[in-house]
This record gives C-alpha cells, structure tokens and sequence, in this order.
C-alpha cells in the first residue's frame, strides 16, 4: 500500500466543500528548551470522527492542551472554522467551538449531575445579574429552558435518572459519560475526547462506539479522539494520526494506518530489540 | 429525577420567607421598644446581624469560590472608615437619606478596594491570595494609623480613633441589610453566576474548557465579597460611635474565618448560625471571655480534622422547603406536576 | 557614610534573623505545599522559654539557648504530628486553615498563661563592640550574623550532603514515588519540622539578643516578614530563603534611616505583592504547573 505524507489531510468526501472544524499548520511548543510537540500539521473535516494514538508520553495529550489553549503554541498557526485562534483563553478556545473531556477526569464532584450540565450551558442562559437577583420572568424563563436542555443532554446517555445525584458519586464509566455531556452542553462545533474507554469493560466500551457515532450523526460536529483501545480506533475513527515523540510519523486510514511499519516501529520497537 | 415531592409554588415560597423575615423583624423591634430586650441585649443582638453579614460575605468568597482571603478585616475597616466620615460630614442630611447612602458609599469604597487587592491576587495560587489578602489588611491598619502625617490634617485620628460617629445603626437597619445580603447572596448563587462561581470551586480548569471566564468571576464574587464586608463595616461604625485601627487587624479576620468554617463553607445558614452563637455565647457567658481565643483556635483545628465539612456541610437550609416535605407527606389531593427549575 | 554602614549591619542583623526563619517556611512548603502560619510562633514560644530558663530559673544563658533550640524543634514535631499528618490527604485549604488555628491557639496560649505584657529579656551574649569606617557594630549584630551564617552553612551541607538530605530533596520533588523507593515520608517530614523549627529556636535567640523581649504577639509580625523574605526568594529554595531575609532585613533598616519607620511594615507587604505580580516564583524560584 503506498504511503501517505504526514502532511497531507484526509478530510472525508462528504466534508470536502465546507470549512474544516479545525486546521493546524507546522503547530509545535517547547517547554523549557524541550520541544514537546513539533510541526503538527492535522486538518479536520467538519463531520469526520479522527483519532489521535501513539505511545504513552508522544504528546496525545499536549495536542489536546494546544488545541484547547492552556497551552500557547510556540510555532504555528490554529485555525478553528477558518480563524485564527492566536492569543485566544481557554474559554474564549470554547465559546469559538471547542469542548473537551479530561484524561483524568474533571468534573464538578460536589455538585449535581444537573448542575455539572448547566455549567456546560452557561453561555447558553443568557440571563444578566440583575434579571437574577430580582427573579424577574426571563430568569425563570431561561432556567427552565436550560434544565429542559440539559436533561435533553443527559437523555442521550440514559442518565437522566442520576440528574439529582452528587457528580462525584457516580461509578467511573458514568462519570466519563457526563464529561461528554457536559463538553456537548457548550454547543461545540469541535469535541475532543481524551481516552474516553479508559477503565471502560469492552461491552461498555462498544456502547460508547455507538453513542460517538450517534453524537456526531445528531450534532453534526467533528470528533478528535485520542484513545488506546484499537478496537475503538479502528472501529469508528475515519482518519488516524499516529504522534511519536511529538510528531506525527503517520497519517491514514484505519487499514493503512495497521499496516505501517513506522507505527508498528513504535509501538513495538525495531525488529531485533 | 428532579425532586418529586410536592413543591409549594415558587412565588407563594418567596411570600412565606417574606412574611416570617417581617414577623420577626416586628416581634423583635417591638420587643426592643417596650424594653422586653433590654438596652444591653439589643446590642448583642446587632453585633450578632453585622457578624452574620460578615461571615456570610467571607463565605461568598471562601466557601462558594473556594479562596482563603485573610483580609475579610480590612475590607471591613475600610467601609468602616469611608461610611464614618462620610457620616460625620452629612450631618446636615435626612437621616432616611444619609443612612442608605452611608451604607452604599462603604459597601462600595471597600468593592473598589477588593477590585484593586482582587485583580493581581486572584491570578495566584490559593495559599498566595491568602498571603497577599493578609498583607493588604496590614497595609490597611498601617496606613488608617499613619495617613493624617502624610495629609497633614486629621482624617483617621490614628491611634488616637475617629470619635463621635453618628450612632445611626438600628435593630431594624441591621436586620434589613442582614436580609438583603442574604438574599442577594441566595439568589446569585442559584443563577448561571452562581454555579459559575461554584465551578470555579470545583475545578478550574474544567470551568475554563466550559467557556466560563474564571477571572471574570473569580473577581466578580471577590469584589461583592468586600462590598458586603465594607456595609457590615459601616453598620459596625453607626454601631460603636467610635474607630480605632486596631478594631481591624488580623485577629478579626481569623474570628470572621472561624464562624465561616465552623457553619460548613459553603453553607449560608451554617455562617448565620455560627456567626449568632459565636457572637452571643462570649457575650452571655463573661466568664469565658478570657478562654475565648484559645477555644476559637482549638475549634477552628478540631473542625478541619475531624469534621472539615463544618457542622452543617454545605446543606442550604430553607423553611419553604421543610414545609414542602411536610405537605408531601400528607395524602396526594390533585397532586400538582413536579415542577422543573424550582428554586429550593 | 558611617550611618550607611551601621544601618547595612542593622539590615543584615535583623535579615539574619528573617532568613533563619524563611528557612522554616520555605522547606516545609517544598515538602508538604504548606504555608505553615505557626512557624513564627514557634519563635515566639522558643523566646519564652528562653525567658523561664533565663530571667525566672536563673540558669546561665547556654542553658536558655540551648533550651529554646530544643524546645522549638520538639513543638515543631509535636504540632505536625498532631495537626497536619492526620490531614495529609485533606484539601489544602483545610491544612492551611489548621495552620491558622495553631498560630492563633499558640498566641491565645501564651496570652492565657504568660500574660499579655511583655517580658523584658536579660542579656544573652555581652562583649566589645567593633569600630568599621567610623561605624558602631555592636556585638550582638556581629553574633547574629556569624551564627546565622554558620548554621545556614551547615544547613546547605546537609541537605546537599547527607542521606537525610537527599531523603528531603526526593519527598518534595515527588512525595508518591519517594514512598515507592523505600523512603519513610512521616519521618522525613518529621525531620523537615524538626529541622525548621531548630532553625526557629535560633531565630528566636538571636531576635531576643536584638530586642531583648518576650510577647504573645511577636512571632506574627517576624513571621509574616520571614514569610514574605521566603517568598521574595523563591518558596521552596534554600539560598532565595537567604538572600530574601537579608534582602527584606536591608530594606527595613533603610526605610527607617530615611524615616519612615511606621511605614517600614507597609513597605514589606508592598514588596511581597509586587513580587507576587511581577515574578511570582520569586528570585530563586521555579515554576510549577499543573498537570492538565
């Protein structure tokens, strides 16, 4: 099978014509004279499912914190739907389409499943101070509209019937459940998930495959996942980026990316170690 | 779910607390009229509403946005003093006029100071903003001592105290400011400000990835944090007649962090209901008085090792909803629905 | 001239006592991430006993010093073991506030048992005073100076130096992974108190050779300063500890040469909230991030 450029996209057909959710150019950062992550060229379709593998320590997770901004890229350029993101927050990262889930999760334990939703939503309520503290109509208009939004949300997930409950007692697999809710309440246009099956049991997990998929079908965003379960990966991530030593050694389809012996290189060694 | 027990309806819940906040208020006043409450007790009753406006604006800013500010007392000396002079000068004034307006000017002096003091620190680590809020009340007590040399007219008096306060603050001023500070409180919590505000709390990072602007908020629950201190601050001048420096160091912080941790950060009612018994138990019981200190400081380190929660944890009292649970459990008569976004 | 000098001894006389005391601070925030607000105290207790041994019991002044010394460092262990193991696993803000509450019991204690009125200290070293460039330097500031000097010395040789040392050094850079390698982390944040507190008991000897007095209150304004020397030189680094105290030590005594002594307080805060804005890992400090 011939090989692909690192640097070339693989947006799929159908997305072909339209903006992509997300464009990297020569993206890279040092920490400290130490580079972490160097020309990151990567272009995503505005539906597609990608996923982001490599072994532990190749910067997964640093991409994810570049593309989020809590970290500044030292070279390159993001464009998010065609703009530049330079200098742009974390949050201002969001309210232009990117929402994320945490590879150690972050949730807000203490309080409800509920709330964790609304948080989500909260550019979404838009109700000033004043209308707050005077419990005029539109506060109790808007409330009543994010809490019918957010238990829409969490029906996707069947949990609607743990609304009520402390985020931070819910089982492990549920608790990376309402991650994904919340990062979807934010209204993203780009949703990154950091080891979303981690700790998941393989029925779990393939219900998580099929829930991927339904997301992206009933929001139309694009989905960037790092994960190392393969299953997963190859099973619904249209295009892989294989990231080593902070650089991207291999881009391609699920068979190519199975075949390369670059990849395999570094997931197994060279021959003969 | 969302809570299935039968609720009362919003509105008739906001007229109930209304009714009972106002039965107490006339009960009370009238009490203190008739001299029923004596001269003396009616103090400790005021002393009891400023340190309740206190302790629930600390927990404003340590129990709902989870930093330790050590200079809650500079806040306060700063209202004090600003809301004083302002008195003292508006003599000429109505009273219905001079009183609110005195109240705003040191709620609002002691706002721009927590906006100055907020805007570095709250770009801090935790332990540094305690750090950097402690030094600011210092600075505070340095310069209340020592500004009249610089200006060279008499501002603060220093040492020597500002004297003949108008004595303006009432049973029934206090408990009104008590009541709007607690409800303005209430109410911002139980908004997308709020639960911005807890999120923060919570996990910062995550708030931020959630397109929250965490200084926006972090400054926003500082800012009316100092704000409520600085009216509690001038109540407390109206209250005394007369201001020394050392009124506000740090040891009036830590007894305003006392009642907050005590009650359970993050808990309105456990602030107010630490902040009545920590204000009437000393003044009842003169014989402990010297103990005092020693016994705040063991409490403040029994708590955080044995219960941090504080004793009421973070369970937010309310009245109307301890009467919807007894109503839910008398025999369902056309049951209303449950009803979606429900303040508790 | 001679005043600039006498006033720079007066500077590295009290910046001495500051670093002794931001060395405290500053190793037992590298090791347990704790603004340990009894540190000052601690002095404040270590001057009392001095007092008891001293002025009260009449035993000779080695006997006070070495007293102190010892004194401090068992309240040092006593207060972490008491008061902060058991809340290793707490947040951090409910070690900080225990923190809070063993300064104010230590202070509340004092003023119970000891009385709020200070009590004047007898004179701990005598000897003839040194003539430098037209200058007066007492003996006592020679003292504090030398014996400041000496025990960060001895300090620095056996963090750097010793098994202990290299012990402390791994549970604060990764306290999980010390533990996997054998460490006893309970004994080496013992002996970080320890240490600390030691270096506390010296403070409070010297302080009370310069201010030959005892009060409640007066380990919370040293420790503050000390904290903020701590901080100004990077919390958590044994020389930014130094040149802070000395650093925060000169700008006192140069404050009140060009008299503005009641302001001189102020100035310290000052200084710690434009380090704070400007440079908030101090001179010798090093960044830490959190782990997204």
């Amino acid at each position: 099978m011939p090989r692909r450029d690192p640097h070339e996209t693989l947006i799929p057909e159908r997305d072909k014509d339209k903006t992509p959710a997300i464009e990297c150019i020569g993206l890279g950062i040092d920490f400290g004279g130490l580079t972490a992550v160097d020309d990151f060229n990567f272009t995503l379709g505005r539906t597609e499912i990608a996923g982001l593998i490599g072994p532990n320590g190749a910067g997964k997770t640093t991409v994810f914190n570049l593309l989020t901004k809590v970290y500044q890229p030292t070279r390159g350029r993001m464009l998010l739907e065609g703009r530049d993101t330079k200098n742009m927050t974390t949050a201002q990262a969001n309210r232009a389409g990117i929402a994320r889930t945490f590879q150690n999760i972050r949730l807000f334990k203490e309080l409800t499943v509920l709330d964790n939703v609304l948080i989500g939503l909260h550019n979404e309520i838009h109700v000033n101070l004043a209308q707050a503290i005077l419990r005029l109509p539109s506060y109790w208009r808007c409330e009543r509209v994010a809490r019918e939004r957010a238990m829409d949300l969490l029906s996707i997930f069947d949990m609607t019937g743990v609304a009520d409950k402390k985020a931070g007692s819910l089982p492990y697999g549920a608790q990376r459940r309402l991650e994904i809710v919340r990062a979807l309440a934010t209204n993203p246009t780009l949703l990154l998930l950091d080891e979303p099956a981690a700790g998941m049991n393989p029925s779990e997990t393939s219900e998580l495959m099929e829930n991927i998929r339904k997301i992206r079908d009933m929001f139309q965003i694009s989905i960037l996942l790092i994960e190392h379960d393969m299953n997963l990966v190859m099973g619904i991530c249209e295009g892989i980026a294989v990231l080593n030593y902070g650089r991207i050694i291999a881009k391609g389809t699920p068979e190519e990316i199975k075949s390369d012996p670059d990849v395999i290189e570094a997931y197994l060694g060279k021959k003969g170690h | 779910m969302i809570k299935q027990a039968r609720d009362i309806p919003t509105p008739v819940k906001y007229l109930i607390n209304l009714a009972l906040f106002i039965i107490f208020l006339v009960v009370v006043n009238s009490m203190i009229a008739s001299k029923t409450i004596s001269g003396y007790y009616t103090k400790v009753i005021m002393l009891i509403g400023i340190n309740i406006i206190l302790a629930v604006s600390l927990n404003l800013a340590t129990g709902y946005l989870g930093q330790l500010p050590l200079g809650h007392a500079g806040f306060m000396a700063v209202g004090a003093y600003s809301s004083a002079i302002f008195m003292k000068a508006a003599s000429a004034l109505p009273m219905f006029i001079a009183l609110p307006l005195g109240l705003m000017i040191g709620g609002t002096v002691a706002g721009i100071f927590g906006f100055i003091i907020g805007i570095p620190a709250l770009r801090l680590r935790g332990d540094y903003l305690a750090i950097i809020t402690l030094g600011f009340g210092e600075i505070i007590r340095v310069i209340l001592l020592n500004i009249d040399s610089v200006l060279g007219f008499n501002l603060t008096y220093g040492a020597a105290s500002l004297k003949n306060i108008p004595k303006t603050t009432t049973f029934l001023g206090t408990f009104i400011c008590v009541f709007i500070v607690c409800y303005v409180i209430h109410t911002m919590m139980k908004s997308r400000h709020g639960r911005a505000i807890l999120s923060i709390r919570e996990n910062e990072i995550a708030a931020e990835s959630c397109g929250i602007k965490t200084t926006y908020y972090k400054t926003m629950a500082f800012v009316m944090s100092a704000f409520f201190a600085g009216v509690a601050g001038s109540l407390y001048a109206g209250y005394l007649g007369i201001l020394n420096p050392s009124n506000f160091g740090f040891m009036k912080s830590i007894e305003i962090l006392v009642m907050v941790v005590l009650g359970g950060m993050g808990s309105m009612i456990g602030s107010v209901i630490s902040a009545t018994v920590l204000t009437a138990l000393p003044e009842l019981l003169r014989a402990f008085a010297d103990y005092r200190m020693v016994a705040y400081s063991l409490l403040l380190i029994a708590v955080m090792i044995f219960k941090p929660s504080g004793l009421m944890g973070t369970y937010d009292f309310s009245l109307s909803r301890l009467l919807g649970k007894g109503l839910s459990r008398l025999p369902a008569r056309n049951a209303s629905p449950a009803r979606k976004g429900d303040d508790r | 001239m001679s005043t600039v000098i006498s006033q720079i001894f007066n500077g590295l006389q009290s910046g001495s006592v500051y670093a002794l005391v931001a060395l405290g601070y500053s190793m037992v925030y590298g090791i347990i991430m704790l603004l340990n607000f009894a540190h000052g105290d601690i002095i404040m207790v270590g001057a009392y006993v001095a007092w008891i041994m001293i002025a009260k019991a009449g035993l000779p002044p080695a006997v006070g010093v070495v007293a102190a010394v010892v004194g401090c460092t068992l309240l040092g262990i006593t207060i972490e073991k008491v008061a902060y193991a058991p809340l290793r696993k707490s947040p951090r803000l409910s070690l900080l506030i225990t923190a809070i509450g063993i300064s104010f019991f230590l202070e509340n204690l004092a003023q119970l048992v000891m009385g709020a009125g200070a009590k004047s200290m007898p004179e701990i070293v005598s000897g003839p005073g040194l003539s430098f460039a037209g200058a007066n330097i007492s003996f006592v500031a020679m003292v504090t100076i030398v014996v400041a000097v000496i025990s960060m010395v001895l300090l620095t040789i056996l963090v750097q130096r010793t098994k202990m040392g290299k012990a402390m050094r791994a549970v604060s850079e990764d306290m999980d992974s010390a533990r996997l390698m054998g460490i006893s982390v309970n004994r080496t944040i013992s002996f970080t108190f320890a240490l600390g507190s030691a270096l506390a008991g010296i403070g409070a000897v010297l302080y009370s050779c310069a201010y030959p007095q005892a009060s409640p209150t007066m380990g919370s304004m040293l420790g503050l300063k000390a904290f903020v020397a701590a901080v100004l030189g990077g919390i958590g680094s044994i020389p930014g500890a130094m040149i802070g105290g000395f650093a925060i030590g000169l700008l006192e005594a140069f404050v009140s040469a060009v008299g503005l002594s009641v302001w001189k307080e102020g100035a310290v805060f000052a200084i710690l909230i434009l380090v704070l804005l400007i440079k908030p890992t101090g001179i010798m400090g090093r960044v830490i991030t959190e782990k997204v």
